[in-house]
């Protein structure tokens, strides 16, 4: 770990745009390519890279798996309730018209709030799914 | 021009497949699967799929491979010799090959205004999209809003993935509760003898555990 100087500091000096870029696939989706998807799983290739060159061990101080666990469901809930608060307020399911005083506004919010709720999910499974496969020990045959 | 883009992706394609069936050693053909996907995505992107280009990249060229990669630090990085004869796969998959180019005959020539899939409801998304939705991406619109019950199921499914991979590789044998001189205690389901040896090994395994965060780094250097 000790003699690899060139990948921990190209690493660290990556990581931040990686998730800045991350948040502007998010939140540019509206305008150009990307959306909650794209945005998630690249904000969870910046841990990923995170993991590579400092250790699983580092990483997992950052992002306790838990809280990875809790994303992944928090996501799918995001999504959903935005459905049943929809409902609740007199459209129908995932009619993000009714979100705000008028109809585009609403569904401008709506999509802000279930592409959040994408990239979430996608975040929390793409890291949960890569410490699953590397926690695991060589089995020797 | 678009021509020549389009000849040599799919020469390169084909060439990069072609050396992924050849190769034996597992982490160059994880390298070349990443390779395969990045020129993919240069095809998407020249077929004005720039949405789907983006995943192409991000997915298949950049997290697969890292869980592939994952992978063969646990399996090892050299393939075994096959032991058995290829002629029978071989027939199968050139008999499914020509059956999907046979399906390819009837389908409408790309990009044809004519085609039906550009006259059921996506003139509707294409012209509405900018005053129901307000928003320039139309890709976005539709995936979010018009078709917002697809990608609620689509983000479900990635949730219901990641529960499968954790039942199938996180989750090991659960530990057991013995009953010992007056008191419960948690062995490890390794030990089958509940005696006190059985015990002190299941705490050195517990120890092991704790180390075994360590090992991505270990098996990098």
């Amino acid at each position: 770990m000790d003699d690899r100087v060139i990948l921990r500091v190209g690493a660290k000096i990556l990581i931040p745009f990686i998730l800045l870029f991350a948040l502007y696939v998010q939140f540019h989706g509206d305008y150009g390519p990307g959306g909650g998807f794209q945005a998630g799983v690249i904000f969870a290739a910046g841990f990923v890279l995170y993991a590579l060159i400092y250790g699983l061990g580092n990483v997992k101080k950052v992002l306790p798996p838990q809280a990875v666990y809790i994303c992944s469901a928090l996501g799918v809930l995001l999504y959903a309730g935005v459905g049943y608060v929809t409902m609740a307020l007199g459209g129908e399911f995932l009619d993000y018209g009714v979100l705000a005083h008028d109809a585009e506004h609403g569904q401008h919010r709506g999509i802000l709030l279930v592409e959040l709720g994408v990239l979430i999910t996608v975040f929390g499974v793409m890291v949960a799914v890569f410490y699953a496969f590397a926690g695991r020990r060589r089995v020797d045959t | 021009m678009v021509e020549f883009v389009d000849i040599t992706l799919l020469v390169l394609l084909g060439i990069t497949a072609f050396s992924i069936i050849r190769q034996k050693n597992l982490f160059a053909a994880v390298m070349m699967m990443g390779i395969y996907s990045l020129l993919s995505a240069g095809l998407f992107v020249v077929m004005d799929a720039v949405d789907v280009a983006f995943t192409e990249a991000a997915v298949g060229a950049g997290i697969s491979t890292i869980l592939m990669l994952g992978t063969l630090a646990l399996v090892g990085h050299s393939e075994h010799q096959p032991q058995h004869r290829p002629i029978l796969p071989l027939f199968v998959v050139i008999l499914t090959g020509a059956v999907l180019v046979y399906g390819t005959l009837d389908i409408p020539p790309f990009g044809d205004a004519s085609n039906p899939a550009h006259h059921h409801v996506a003139p509707h998304y294409l012209e509405e999209s900018e005053h129901e939705i307000g928003i320039p991406n139309v890709v976005t619109s539709v995936l979010a809003s018009y078709r917002g019950y697809d990608t609620m199921g689509e983000a479900t499914v990635i949730f219901a993935a990641l529960v499968g991979v954790l039942l199938l590789l996180s989750l090991g044998p659960r530990p057991r509760r013995v009953f010992l001189n007056g008191r419960w205690i948690t062995v490890a389901a390794s030990e089958k003898d509940a005696s006190e040896e059985g015990v002190e090994n299941a705490q050195e395994d517990s120890v092991q555990a704790s180390h075994e965060e360590e090992y991505l780094g270990d098996a990098n250097g």
